[in-house]
């Protein structure tokens, strides 16, 4: 290039580049696509479309819900608020027919006009293949199937090819809800094999990248980070056809602008916002906005019961009085939240979790039951938490340190990033954190298991170990098997006095999950997973 | 000059290797252990060893580099585990998403800032001058990403005329087929103008964003450079001749405060890369920045260990072609020098 060529074409681009404003003019076609789309804006997507992958996230899971099917789900009922809620204890089928419960066993017949996405018809061998899969991965997948003692592939069994037997290892009255979790789906066996490889058996890479399954929608574009796309599959049979003919679900990072995006009426439906922002949007009234109990879910202080101070029991009844309590429902929560505190003195305990403590903040009494263990000058100490969910986590740790400094306890805060969280959590070594823990499966007994039991579970986060609790949790878990509803009753209630006795956490509140819709999506679900279900919802 | 320019890429090749080796071992320095992390909330121990295997995290760190090494030889960067995809083509296809944005804001910026600064530097101490110090300082003061967020607020959420801050298009259309990877170029080679229009006006506030921070550096260089060239004796000389205002000041001044210019901007324009990050973030833009983070931010390796050596690749590049463009400018200065 000569220079003076070089020299003019530059002075002629400074001037050509006078950027015409032009606003996004909106075709009519245009417009009649929008009345059928379902348009959510989230924070992060999924990072693999198969919840049997390795490492699916949680986004992954609402793809894997709405794109496959399982042999059953649950009916809903009606939740707080009038909202729908689905019902722990009663079951739908979904690909199947009809389900018959034996002594050590359970069939399912399959309905016959039931097709994947590419119209192979499915069949019972589909679903052995599917759920061998889900307890043969490894990982999260087989992990969650082992909480109904679903562990080994002889246990599903092809009777024909529409009816399909699961055997019982054990009695567990937690195996048939394990069926109806988002793990047990039914995947497209003979379309999976042909693209899976020696390496990858089970077709892991295939799946990863598209839905093979019979659900009612399907994905027909991912872009990871950026955009997901699901078009409704007109032969579902799992269900009555869904309304909502596409969805599309962009990534916005920023929450800010989810609000302004839901607020100037572009985006159908958000989550992961600020609760600030929740209150403030339930309060102007220009949209829905949807807020429930967690199922199975306390956000608690927990302690290290292996290491001083909070070996000492009565440390830590000081600390459960020296909690902020009301502070952290007003400032941090903004009232979204089920308080689990200040029970009744006289309210007796119930067969239910979560419920209250009889703690409240008392700070006289702490003080006294902190010099009653020795420590009347307090201690130092550290508080740490997961930087993921700064939002709650860092002003609640602010709190609790303002109010453990009134007792001369220094608690200096650790914010811990969300990568190096589970780490942190499983070498539990930290003395004092905040998280929350929330249990797919409703039953008390389930929570306790994986969170006060002796065999110290990743979630038992305080490595307590009580005999005395054990006998109790595995006495509910057997009760619960056999249906012997006395010994059942009086063995929760046991745990639930002991751990509130002996308070290796101090349970704080039930989080809420909160959703913000405009005023024309209607059918919004709650479950147990807490994701979107596209199915039952309609916009206009 | 194509011998010029392989000796250059010559020299490049020692700092590449350099990259490749610090990458890959700052990342496993990172803290975080990636496959308890993706191990997910439930796991046991013995499901995060099983995954630890998997990714290949439990050999020796000289054999998982030299495999390292190995995959990126056969052009094969590695998959993110976030999002589940090859990184080398999740790059190819934010690349084009985030040098488009930000040759935009350097356009912008350019178009500013050069006939901002020429002057300011005509006209020193005047109200001119004045709006060009406090314009440039103020846009290099705010961070990019408040100004992102003002932007938004007034411009979308206040006054409705900017499109939803949702990325590349407008939801409802359908990007053009890749050719440049530019969607202000491929709509056009497909001739969809309602694409194109969209695709504009999503590029507008982001790149404006950009220019904003970039208005300083450009617009003092020139101003500096251009009084240093109109104090000088060959422009009094032009002036004594009798020489128009405008042909004094654009042939003669202009051109020699050029080379300065220049070498900001291949500065501006690598620190622009770097703010895009937060740019990306604020707007959803599917770029490499926002890519990055989000993988630095789940000890995610592979997509760090490659957003790195592209950018220094990018870096290395832009050095050459600022190089050659010296020579285009400035017949005084030649490559071999």
């Amino acid at each position: 290039m000569k220079r003076r060529d070089f020299l003019k074409s530059v002075s002629g681009l400074a001037a050509g580049a006078v950027l015409p404003a032009a606003p996004g003019v909106i075709s009519s076609a245009k417009a009649d696509a929008r009345s059928e789309t379902l348009l959510i804006v989230s924070e992060g997507g999924p990072n693999n479309l198969d919840i049997h992958g390795v490492g699916t996230n949680v986004p992954g899971y609402e793809v894997s819900w709405n794109c496959y099917d399982r042999l059953i789900s649950h009916e809903m009922k009606s939740g707080p608020g009038g909202v729908p809620y689905y019902d722990r204890d009663k079951f739908k089928g979904e690909l199947a027919d009809d389900m018959k419960i034996d002594d050590m066993s359970v069939t399912f017949k399959l309905k016959k006009n039931a097709k994947f996405h590419d119209g192979t018809p499915v069949t019972a061998k589909d679903v052995k293949w599917s759920l061998d899969r889900a307890v043969s991965v490894g990982g999260f997948p087989t992990f969650q199937m082992s909480a109904g003692s679903l562990t080994k592939p002889e246990q599903f069994v092809v009777v024909d090819d529409y009816t399909v037997r699961v055997d019982f290892l054990k009695k567990d009255r937690l195996t048939i809800p394990d069926l109806a979790v988002i793990v047990p789906c039914v995947v497209n066996s003979e379309l999976v094999k042909k693209n899976a490889s020696e390496k990858d058996p089970w077709g892991l890479e295939y799946t990863k990248q598209q839905t093979a399954g019979s659900g009612a929608y399907k994905v027909t574009k991912w872009t990871a980070g950026t955009e997901v796309v699901m078009e409704r599959n007109e032969d579902w049979v799992g269900g009555p056809l869904p309304k909502i003919k596409r969805v599309i679900w962009r990534m916005v990072p920023q929450a800010g602008n989810r609000r302004a995006l839901l607020e100037r009426g572009d985006a159908d439906i958000s989550y992961e916002l600020p609760f600030k922002d929740f209150q403030e949007m339930k309060a102007n009234g220009k949209l829905n906005v949807v807020s429930l109990p967690f199922s199975n879910g306390i956000q608690y202080i927990g302690m290290n019961v292996t290491k001083p101070p909070f070996d000492n029991p009565k440390v830590r009844q000081a600390m459960a009085y020296a909690m902020p309590y009301q502070k952290i429902m007003d400032a941090v929560l903004f009232g979204l939240g089920n308080p689990m505190f200040g029970a009744a003195k006289d309210k007796a305990t119930e067969v239910a979790w979560p419920q209250a403590t009889q703690y409240f903040t008392d700070m006289e009494k702490a003080k006294a039951l902190l010099a009653e263990a020795g420590y009347a000058s307090g201690f130092e100490t550290t508080i740490s938490f997961d930087l993921n969910f700064a939002g709650v986590n860092e002003p609640l740790c602010v709190l609790v340190q303002e109010s453990l400094a009134q007792l001369g306890i220094k608690a200096t805060i650790n914010k811990v990033p969300g990568a190096n969280w589970r780490t942190e959590l499983n070498k539990k070594e930290m003395p004092l954190f905040t998280n929350v823990f929330s249990g797919w499966l409703d039953y008390p007994e389930y929570f306790f298991y994986w969170c006060y039991h002796g065999n110290n579970s990743v979630f038992n986060t305080m490595s307590y170990k009580s005999a005395e609790m054990d006998k109790l949790i595995d006495g509910a878990r057997t009760a619960a098997a056999t249906g012997d509803k006395s010994a059942y009753d009086a063995d929760v209630k046991g745990f639930v006095d002991l751990a509130f006795a002996e308070v290796p956490r101090i349970p704080l509140y039930q989080p809420f999950v909160n959703v913000a819709m405009q005023k024309n999506i209607s059918g919004y679900q709650y479950w147990f997973h807490r994701r979107l279900d596209y199915r039952a919802m309609a916009k206009g | 000059m194509l011998t010029m320019i392989g000796k250059r890429l010559m020299f490049a090749i020692p700092s590449l290797i350099g990259v490749v080796i610090v990458t890959f071992l700052l990342t496993r320095a990172l803290p975080g252990d990636p496959a308890a992390y993706f191990a997910g909330p439930a796991a046991t121990k013995e499901a995060v060893e099983q995954i630890r295997k998997k990714l290949g995290f439990d050999k020796p760190l000289i054999e998982q580099f030299f495999r390292y090494a190995n995959d990126l030889a056969h052009g094969d960067f590695g998959t993110s585990l976030t999002t589940g995809q090859p990184v080398a083509t999740e790059i190819r296809n934010r690349l084009p998403a985030s040098a488009e944005l930000t040759l935009l804001g350097l356009i912008v910026s350019i178009a500013i800032a050069i006939p901002l600064g020429v002057l300011a530097a005509t006209r020193p101490g005047s109200w001119i001058d004045h709006l060009c110090r406090v314009t440039t300082t103020a846009g290099v003061s705010l961070p990019v990403f408040f100004t992102g967020l003002v932007l938004v607020y007034v411009f979308y959420f206040q006054l409705g005329w900017s499109p939803a801050p949702l990325g590349r298009l407008d939801v409802f259309y359908s990007a053009p087929p890749t050719i440049t990877g530019f969607y202000l170029i491929d709509t056009l080679i497909a001739r969809d103008f309602e694409a194109f229009r969209s695709a504009l006006s999503q590029l507008i506030l982001p790149a404006t964003t950009l220019a904003i921070f970039s208005l300083a550096p450009i617009a003092r260089m020139t101003r500096a450079s251009m009084l240093a060239v109109l104090a000088s004796e060959f422009v009094r000389t032009a002036r004594a001749s009798g020489l128009s205002p405008a042909t004094v000041i654009v042939t003669y001044a202009f051109r020699n405060a050029m080379l300065p210019v220049i070498t900001t901007l291949s500065m501006v324009f690598s620190f622009l890369l770097g703010a895009n990050v937060l740019v990306e973030k604020v707007f959803a833009w599917p770029g490499i920045g926002s890519y990055a983070v989000e993988a630095l931010i789940s000890s995610d390796f592979a997509p760090v260990q490659g957003f790195v050596l592209t950018m220094a690749v990018m870096y290395v590049l832009l050095n050459l072609v600022i190089d050659i463009l010296y020579g285009v400018i400035d017949p005084r200065v030649r490559l071999e020098g």
